[in-house]
């Protein structure tokens, strides 16, 4: 019986006023009865428009299908064909510019949940899993992965259940990449991320944390130490500044460092010795997750005016639909059409304001978006003590400044052949952020799949000569 | 989990520590740094690599016991552990071609000058060191620079060990006099650096300090190391530690190291049971 429905069943939240007060998760799941009854919003459509929309091509109506006859284990098996990290996804993919955009009953009214179904058939699977690990017999190939995040994890996994003996090396004191130090506690559990990990080592797959690939040991150390192929997914994380004046004032953070201090380093703790400025007005500057994430963060710490400053208007907002409105929700100020030009201390070096213009919207530029453009003498002050930089990151130039015939392009990114993450170097692939820029999870998770699928076909072909 | 292999104080407040990490030391240079944590939910502090022992996988810090981290560290022995160790950051300090040298070091920073002005010393330059300290209690490492440098002066800041006065005015003596260095090499707080910089700036001898701001992940992840180095912003984590004396921009790098210092007194101070019992937010 179809659910004739024009809305989704709506996703349990913990109260706004509550949950400005805390760090736990703001989305509380669906119950295995809302999940049904949302599964059967689903047309089961033939043509599976929907799943054009997923970039690792979920069968979105499969499992969903499952899902309405109860069969959340299936379901779970069927997301698990073409996606390693569904709890996550689950949370965090942008569906709106994705898998929903495409579903036709967004055509009238608003589309499948297929985010929150999904998530709902992960959370099960790991709530009621009897968890019976198979034992791959080992194929005895050694494989090194940089980077634990999402691209690394997933090409982990796969190479793990093909048999491979895969050691990920992290630089960081904890795997999980951005999903530990970047997307905060409150969207994404770290609690999920150790799961995923744990999975990993129930593999048999070796995590080596402490370890930066190109100052602790090169590419050329671990050939050396027999791996015989690398998957290089070490994300994008080198921040980017405005260069403009008072960057370097006490109070300025990076996005990066605010949200590491406050995920990674849990600074919101009263038992981590890692410290945070506690500011009563703060701006976080930039539009994408990043900024919504360290303006959600701010305001969790007691801040008592947010305010997300972006050059474009509320329709060109990168951010996840979901999330502004959370933020909306939670008394997140956005101020639109505007942009920072210099940044005022005190005489103590201290942020006091900063000067911003108001924006407008000319002729679309080269990203298709319409170029911001100064409106003049429009100059304002906006008092604050902190100001948040969320404005774009890069790859971080660590191995490919110390490895030789490793080819980038003008922005520190890898290039890779095709796909399957082929770069320059023999049997060294990449995949993820390091090789698209600041993406999305579901992006390097697929990148990383497809690499361990190449590169298992590589060794398979090398052992066959 | 790090093994800690030996462990010994050169003077108050200031101890020596072996930890057992054969990675970091395949490829440690002198002029490179570790971060470590002391505990689970600890802070990430950064040492430089005092040494580096390819035969038994140590690496050698020396660190100044001044806030809640480097206390506990110090309540630390051999065959405790510290719980992260991850290095080695930075880039290697730039030797090759020297053939004079003047290091100068204060106070703990003499820790960091130790290896530069060794490997120096091994590549056959003439090293002249100066290093000073407050008072002569506090004098550690004499003999191993008296080892490895052609003139080797000690300061006291009061004059506890005969020789009372500034890094900088010896050095500016010795410029005065009329010695001529390739490069000047200096590591200390922050202020000294910036004077030794003023003072080898007539002189046009070109300077190298040893940045230390607060760090985090030292990858160039974060930002917050960020320094202004002729007008330009630099991490010092991945495009330091070491910089042109003559270019830092020191009177903001003193404000930034300052950001966290109520922080840090609290956190100290709850180390050392002082707020027990004391309401605080
Ligand atoms: C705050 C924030 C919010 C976000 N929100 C969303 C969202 O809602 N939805 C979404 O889809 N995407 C979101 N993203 C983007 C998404 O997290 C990234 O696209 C994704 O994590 C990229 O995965 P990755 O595996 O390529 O790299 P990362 O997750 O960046 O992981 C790379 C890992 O490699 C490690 N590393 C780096 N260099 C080395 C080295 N030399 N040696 C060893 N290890 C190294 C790093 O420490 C890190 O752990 C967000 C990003 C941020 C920062
Ligand atoms: C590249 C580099 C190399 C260093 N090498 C040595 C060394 O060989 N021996 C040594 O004794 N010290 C060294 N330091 C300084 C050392 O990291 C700090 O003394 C230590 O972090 C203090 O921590 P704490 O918790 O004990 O003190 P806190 O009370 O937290 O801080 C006291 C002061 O230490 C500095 N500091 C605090 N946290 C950090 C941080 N995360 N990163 C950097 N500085 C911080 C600040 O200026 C602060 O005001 C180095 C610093 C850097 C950046
Ligand atoms: S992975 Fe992302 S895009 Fe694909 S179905 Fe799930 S939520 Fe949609
Ligand atoms: S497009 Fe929508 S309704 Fe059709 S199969 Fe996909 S999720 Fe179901
Ligand atoms: S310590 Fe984070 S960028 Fe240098």
């Amino acid at each position: 019986m179809i659910n004739l429905s024009l809305k989704k069943n709506e996703m349990p939240l913990q109260d706004p006023k509550e949950r400005i007060n805390n760090f736990d998760e703001v989305s509380l799941g669906y119950s295995l009865e809302q999940a049904i009854d949302e599964a059967k919003r689903c047309l089961a459509c033939k043509h599976k428009p929907c799943v054009k929309g997923c970039p690792v091509e979920i069968d979105i109506p499969r499992f969903i299908q499952k899902i309405t006859q109860g069969e959340i284990e299936e379901a779970y098996q069927i997301i698990g064909e073409s996606s390693s990290l569904p709890s996550v996804c689950g949370r965090v993919c942008p569906q709106e510019t994705q898998c929903e955009e495409l579903c036709v009953r967004a055509i009238k009214g608003e589309s499948v949940a297929i985010g929150r179904l999904e998530r709902f058939v992960a959370d099960y699977h790991h709530n009621n899993k009897h968890l019976l690990i198979e034992h791959v017999q080992s194929n005895n190939h050694k494989i090194a992965v940089v980077g634990s995040g999402p691209s690394g994890i997933s090409c982990a996994y796969d190479l793990a259940q093909l048999g491979y003996k895969v050691t990920m090396f992290e630089a960081l004191h904890i795997p999980g990449g951005v999903l530990v130090y970047g997307i905060p506690e409150f969207r994404l559990p770290k609690e999920i991320v150790r799961t995923e990990i744990k999975t990993l080592q129930d593999l048999g797959v070796e995590i080596e944390t402490n370890v930066i690939i190109g100052k602790t040991l090169s590419i050329e150390d671990l050939f050396e130490d027999g791996f015989e192929a690398v998957f290089i997914g070490t994300g994008a994380g080198l921040p980017k500044f405005m260069n403009i004046p008072g960057e370097m004032l006490n109070g300025v953070y990076s996005a990066n460092e605010f949200l590491t201090r406050v995920n990674l380093m849990k600074a919101y703790h009263q038992s981590s010795a890692t410290p945070i400025q506690m500011a009563k007005r703060v701006a976080v500057i930039g539009g994408g997750n990043v900024a919504v994430d360290a303006a959600r963060c701010a305001k969790r710490l007691g801040a008592e005016e947010v305010s997300i400053v972006y050059r474009r208007s509320m329709k060109e907002l990168p951010a996840r639909l979901e999330e502004i409105e959370h933020a909306e929700e939670e008394g997140i100020i956005f101020k639109l059409l505007t942009n920072p030009v210099q940044i005022i201390g005190d005489e103590k070096g201290y942020v006091q304001s900063i000067e911003c213009v108001q924006m407008e919207l000319g002729e679309p530029d080269s990203s298709g978006r319409r170029r911001p453009l100064i409106k003049k003498d429009s100059n304002f002050i906006i008092e604050v003590e902190s100001v948040i930089m969320a404005i774009g990151t890069t790859p971080n130039p660590l191995i490919t400044s110390t490895t030789k015939g490793l080819d980038t392009n003008s922005s520190g990114c890898i290039i890779t052949k095709d796909d399957s993450g082929k770069t320059s170097r023999e049997m060294v692939f990449a995949g993820g952020d390091v090789v698209t820029g600041a993406a999305t999870v579901i992006l390097a998770m697929g990148a990383g799949r497809k690499s361990a699928h190449a590169i298992d076909m590589k060794i398979r072909s090398l052992n066959q000569k | 989990m790090f093994l800690i292999t030996e462990k010994r104080a050169l003077a108050p407040k200031v101890s020596l520590m072996k930890v057992k990490a054969p990675y970091v030391v395949k490829h440690a240079k002198p002029g490179q740094f570790v971060i470590l944590r002391v505990e689970e939910n600890g802070e990430r502090v950064p040492m430089t690599i005092t040494e580096a022992n390819r035969v038994d996988g140590t690496i050698t810090i020396i660190f100044q016991e001044i806030g809640a981290t480097t206390f506990k560290m110090n309540q630390l022995n051999a065959g405790d552990y510290l719980h992260d160790f991850v290095g080695p950051l930075g880039r290697a300090s730039e030797l090759e071609g020297l053939k004079k040298v003047a290091v100068v070091g204060g106070g703990v920073g003499c820790a960091i000058a130790y290896p530069v002005a060794k490997a120096l010393h091994d590549q056959g330059a003439i090293v002249h060191t100066i290093i000073g300290f407050r008072n002569k209690d506090l004098i550690f490492l004499e003999d191993e620079f008296n080892q490895c440098s052609d003139m080797l002066i000690v300061t006291t800041d009061d004059g506890s060990n005969g020789n009372q006065g500034f890094v900088t005015n010896a050095l500016k003596k010795l410029l005065e006099s009329g010695e001529r260095y390739d490069e000047v090499f200096t590591i200390g707080p922050l202020p000294m650096m910036k004077f030794v910089s003023l003072t080898t700036k007539p002189f046009n001898i070109k300077t190298i300090v040893s940045m230390n701001p607060i760090m985090i992940d030292g990858t160039g992840m974060c930002g917050g190391c960020r320094v202004t180095v002729g007008n330009e912003m630099k991490f010092a984590c991945v495009d330091g530690p070491d910089f042109d004396g003559h270019l830092v921009d020191f009177d903001e790098a003193i404000r930034r190291n300052q950001m966290y210092s109520p922080f840090e007194k609290r956190q100290l101070d709850e180390n050392c049971n002082l707020l027990r019992g004391v309401k605080h937010d």
